[in-house]
C-alpha cells in the first residue's frame, strides 16, 4: 500500500529531495513538487503560479458560498508542535474551503521528546493515510525530517528559525496586490532576524522575484553571515527604510527582550520600534507589513499597525488563499488524481 | 559651583606641554571665556584679554589637565567613603581636571536616571569635570546587557562592570557586538574570578606570607578570550587594569592585528610591587594584585612604547571599616587622585618614560578614547590646565589627604613634582599656598 518510497536512512539536502520526490516533472506541471518544505529550491515561476492561483482562491473566500471540491475526500492533518493560532486556523479554514476533512492534532511540546519520538508520531500518522499533513515544529530542519518519513505531501507551516514558506507567499501576494509587482521594489526587513523563519523565507522569495532586501536590526539580532545572503544590512532604522517601498516589521520574543539579546523593551522600541518618525523615512507610499502577532510598543508603535499604511489585516485574508493554492498545487500531484 | 563666566587668565612664562600635538615649548596658555585662546610659543607676548588675571609660571609646566580614566566614588551609598565633591577636590589637588566615575556605587550605575543623578551631583558639588561610566551589565552581575543607547543618550561615556569581570563570553560577546551599533567604547576589568581566586600576586612572595595566590593567567587569560571576542564582535574595547609582561604582549599583538583595542594601567602597578606590602599593609591590597619588579619594569616600558595607552589612579576610597583587617579580608582599592601626577613623574625622574608620552597617557589619550574634547591645549578646546613644578620635593602626610577616605599607599611617600594650579573651564580650582 506504499504509495511512495519512503525515504529512510538516507541523507539528501532538502533541494535534492525536492527534485527527486517530483511527482511530476512534465513540462506543463506548473508545480512539479510533492512536498512544500521551504521557498528554497522553488522556481520564481513556481512561486508565481502559486501567487495566481492563490488570487482565485481569494475570489472564491470573498463568495458567499466559500467551497471548492478539489479536495473532496482527501484528509489534511494539522500537526503543530508549537502553539499558533493563527496559522492553525489559517490552514484549517484553506482545507475545509477546498472540500478536505481536516484534523487538528495539537502536540503539546513536552509530552514528545526531538528525534526518535517525532519519528514514531510520524510513523503513527502514516497508518492513518493522510493526504496531507501540515506541520509546525519548534526545531529547525524537524518538518524536512518528517517529510522523510511519511507517504503523503507535507507543508512545512514553520520549523524553528528555518522556514515559514506560506508567509512569504501570503507577503508576497499581498505586496504585489498593493504594488502591481514585486520585482525592483525595495524592502526592509526589521526586527529579530536571527531568530526568524519568517525572514528567512522571505528574503529567498523576494530575492526570487527580484527585489532589493534589506534588513535593519541591532547586530545582536542578526544572523553571522548575513551580508551574504543576499540583503543589505543596516543596524539603523533611518538608513534601512530610507527609500523603502515596504517595511516588514518582525515580531520579538519576549524572553529576547531583557537583557540576552537587546537590553530592554524601552530601548528596543526607542531604537527599532517602528513610529511615525522612523516610518516617514520611508517612501511616502511605503506600506508595513507585520506577520502577527504584534507586540505593540514593542516593535512596532499602535497607531502604525493600525493606520492607513498598515497591511497587516490584509495579510491574515491573504494567508488563507495562499494556502488554499498551496494545498491545491500539491493534491493535484497525489496518486489517483 | 557658579555659572558666570571665569575672568580670562594668562599663564606666563610656562613650559608648555601639549601631548596631543607633541608639543613641550617655552610659552603661555591664554584663556578666555573658559576656552583656550592659544597656548605655546605662539601665545607668548600677544598680549592678554581686557581684566585677565596674570600668573607667572616662574617656568614651571603647563600641560592640559590630567583626565583620570578610572574613579571610584562613592556617591551614591557610600557618601562617608567619598563623595563627587570631595574625590573633586581631591582631584584638582592632584592636577587631574576630569574624573570618569566608575558605576559600581550602591545602587549600581545601570539606568539612564542615574546617570542623570550623577551628573546633576556633579554640577552642584564637584569643581572638577564628571564623566560617567555606566554599567555594562544590569546591576553589574554579568549576566543582562544594559541599556547603552540611552545610556550614552543620558551622557554615560563608555562602559564597564567595575571591578568584575564578565565572566560569561556569550554575555560578554553579545554586549560588544550590540555595543558597536552605538560606537560605544567597552571598558573591561580582566581578571578570571574562578582562576584569580587569591588574596596576593601568587608567587614566592605569597607562599611566605601564607597568603593564597591570584596567578597571573587569571589576566592574562580573561584578556585573551576578550581580544577574540573583539575580533568576533569588531567592536571597541579597552583593557582597563593590565599588570603583566604577558598582557602587554597580548595587547601588542592585538593591535598589530588592526583590533581596536586599547590598554590602561593604575599607577599603583606602574611605581609599587609586592614587596611593598611588607608586614600584610592592606592599603597595598588591590586588584589586579601589584606583581613582581619584573611585571613593573615590563609595564613601564610598555608605557614607553605606546602599547599600554592610558594611565589611571584606579582611585578606590575605603574606611576603616573595610580596610583595617587581616589581609584575606581587607577589601581591595587604594586612594589614587592626589599623588597619580607626582606618583607618575618618578618615572620621568629615573629616565625611563619621556614626559610627553607620559603627560599624553593622562591627557589626550584617554580624551581621543573617550571622544571628549578636552585634554589638548587647542583654540576653542575647554579650559582645563595643570601648572606643576617638575621638581618640588614633597612628602605626603596622612593629614593633608582630601579623600574622605585615607588609604593611600603614598603615605609618608616622597615625591618630586607638584601641582601648583589647576584650572577647569578657566576657573582656577586648586592653587598651591
Amino acid at each position: 500500500m506504499t504509495r511512495f518510497p519512503v525515504l529512510s536512512n538516507v541523507t539528501i539536502s532538502p533541494i535534492a529531495m525536492i527534485s527527486m520526490t517530483a511527482t511530476n516533472t512534465h513540462r506543463d506541471n506548473p508545480f512539479p513538487h510533492r512536498h512544500l518544505l521551504g521557498i528554497e529550491g522553488l522556481h520564481p515561476h513556481e512561486i508565481l503560479g502559486l501567487l495566481d492561483r492563490a488570487e482565485e482562491a481569494v475570489e472564491v473566500s470573498r463568495q458567499i458560498h466559500k467551497r471548492k471540491h478539489v479536495l473532496q475526500g482527501r484528509t489534511q492533518i494539522n500537526l503543530f508542535f508549537e502553539n499558533s493560532t493563527r496559522t492553525q486556523s489559517s490552514f484549517e479554514l484553506a482545507g475545509k474551503r477546498l472540500g478536505a476533512d481536516v484534523m487538528n492534532m495539537a502536540v503539546s511540546q513536552s509530552s514528545v521528546k526531538k528525534g526518535e519520538t517525532l519519528i514514531d508520531t510520524a510513523a503513527t500518522l502514516n497508518a492513518m493515510h493522510p493526504d496531507l499533513l501540515v506541520v509546525r515544529h519548534h526545531a529547525a530542519g524537524a518538518v524536512h525530517l518528517l517529510a522523510r518519513k511519511v507517504s503523503c505531501s507535507v507543508v512545512n507551516a514553520g520549523d524553528g528559525p528555518h522556514e515559514h514558506p506560506t508567509q512569504a507567499l501570503l507577503d508576497a501576494l499581498t505586496i504585489r496586490r498593493h504594488k502591481g509587482k514585486i520585482a525592483r521594489l525595495t524592502v526592509a526587513i526589521c526586527g529579530d532576524i536571527a531568530h526568524s523563519r519568517v525572514a528567512r523565507s522571505n528574503i529567498i522569495l523576494l530575492n526570487a522575484l527580484g527585489a532589493r532586501v534589506r534588513v535593519v536590526a541591532p547586530s545582536t539580532l542578526l544572523p553571522s553571515g548575513i551580508a551574504k545572503m543576499g540583503v543589505e544590512v543596516f543596524t539603523s532604522m533611518k538608513e534601512g527604510l530610507a527609500g523603502a517601498d515596504i517595511v516588514m516589521m518582525l515580531r520579538l520574543q519576549r524572553e529576547r527582550m531583557n537583557g540576552a539579546f537587546v537590553p530592554s523593551v524601552r530601548e528596543y522600541y526607542r531604537y527599532y520600534g517602528l513610529d511615525a518618525e522612523k516610518l516617514s523615512f520611508a517612501k511616502e507610499d511605503a506600506l508595513v507589513m507585520h506577520p502577527g502577532p504584534m507586540n505593540r510598543g514593542v516593535e512596532i508603535d499602535a497607531s502604525i499597525a493600525d493606520g492607513a499604511q498598515s497591511l497587516i489585516r490584509e495579510q491574515v485574508e491573504m494567508g488563507v488563499a495562499v494556502r488554499m493554492a498551496v494545498l491545491e498545487a500539491l493534491a493535484a500531484n497525489l496518486p489517483n488524481n | 559651583m557658579a555659572h558666570d563666566t571665569p575672568k580670562p587668565l594668562v599663564l606666563s612664562n610656562a613650559r608648555v606641554i601639549d601631548p596631543a600635538r607633541g608639543l613641550d615649548a617655552p610659552g603661555s596658555v591664554i584663556i578666555a571665556d573658559g576656552t583656550i585662546l592659544a597656548a605655546g610659543p605662539e601665545a607668548a607676548n600677544q598680549g592678554t584679554p581686557y581684566g585677565a588675571e596674570l600668573v607667572d609660571c616662574k617656568g614651571a609646566i603647563a600641560c592640559p589637565g590630567l583626565i583620570d580614566f578610572c574613579v571610584s566614588v562613592g556617591e551614591p551609598g557610600a557618601e562617608h567613603r567619598e563623595t563627587l565633591a570631595s574625590a573633586s577636590q581631591a582631584a584638582a589637588a592632584g592636577g587631574i581636571t576630569t574624573i570618569c566615575t566608575m558605576p559600581d556605587t550602591d545602587p549600581v550605575i545601570d539606568d539612564p536616571a542615574l546617570v542623570d543623578f550623577v551628573l546633576r551631583r556633579a554640577r552642584d558639588t564637584a569643581s572638577v569635570n564628571v564623566q560617567p561610566l555606566a554599567a555594562l551589565t544590569k546591576g553589574l552581575r554579568g549576566e543582562e546587557m544594559t541599556e547603552i543607547g540611552l545610556l550614552k543618550e543620558a551622557g554615560a561615556v563608555a562602559f564597564t562592570n567595575g571591578h568584575k569581570s564578565v565572566k560569561n563570553a556569550q554575555v560578554m560577546r553579545r554586549m560588544m557586538t550590540y555595543a558597536r551599533d552605538f560606537d560605544a567604547l567597552v571598558i573591561h576589568h580582566t581578571e578570571d574570578p574562578d582562576l584569580a581566586g587569591g588574596v596576593m600576586n601568587a608567587g614566592l612572595n605569597a607562599s611566605w606570607k601564607g597568603l593564597s595566590g591570584v596567578p597571573r593567567e587569571a589576566e592574562i587569560i580573561m584578556l585573551e578570550r576578550d581580544l577574540r571576542l573583539v575580533a568576533m564582535s569588531k567592536g571597541k574595547y579597552h583593557a582597563n587594569l593590565i599588570s603583566t609582561s604577558d598582557s602587554a604582549d597580548v595587547i601588542r599583538a592585538g593591535k598589530a592585528k588592526g583590533l581596536n583595542i586599547t590598554a590602561g594601567i593604575s599607577i599603583n602597578h606602574l611605581t609599587n610591587n609586592e614587596n611593598d606590602i611588607g608586614a600584610y599593609r592592606t592599603f597595598f591590597k588591590m586588584s589586579p594584585p601589584l606583581r613582581d619588579e619584573d611585571d613593573r619594569q615590563a609595564m613601564i616600558s610598555a608605557v614607553a612604547d605606546g602599547t599600554i595607552d592610558i594611565i589611571c589612579s584606579n582611585h578606590d576610597p575605603q574606611d576603616v571599616e573595610t580596610k583595617r583587617h587581616p589581609w584575606a579580608e581587607a577589601e581591595d582599592g587604594a586612594l589614587g587622585l592626589e599623588t597619580m601626577l607626582a606618583a607618575a613623574l618618578r618615572l620621568y625622574h629615573s629616565d625611563q618614560v619621556d614626559l610627553v608620552t607620559l603627560l599624553g597617557a593622562m591627557t589626550c589619550r584617554p580624551a581621543d578614547r573617550l571622544g571628549l574634547e578636552t585634554g589638548r591645549l587647542a583654540k576653542g578646546a575647554p579650559a582645563d590646565v595643570t601648572v606643576f613644578d617638575l621638581d618640588k620635593p614633597w612628602v605626603l602626610e596622612k593629614s593633608a589627604i582630601r579623600s574622605r577616605s585615607k588609604n593611600s599607599p603614598f603615605v609618608d611617600a616622597r615625591f618630586s613634582g607638584r601641582v601648583l594650579r589647576t584650572v577647569v573651564g578657566g576657573r582656577t580650582v586648586y592653587a598651591y599656598a
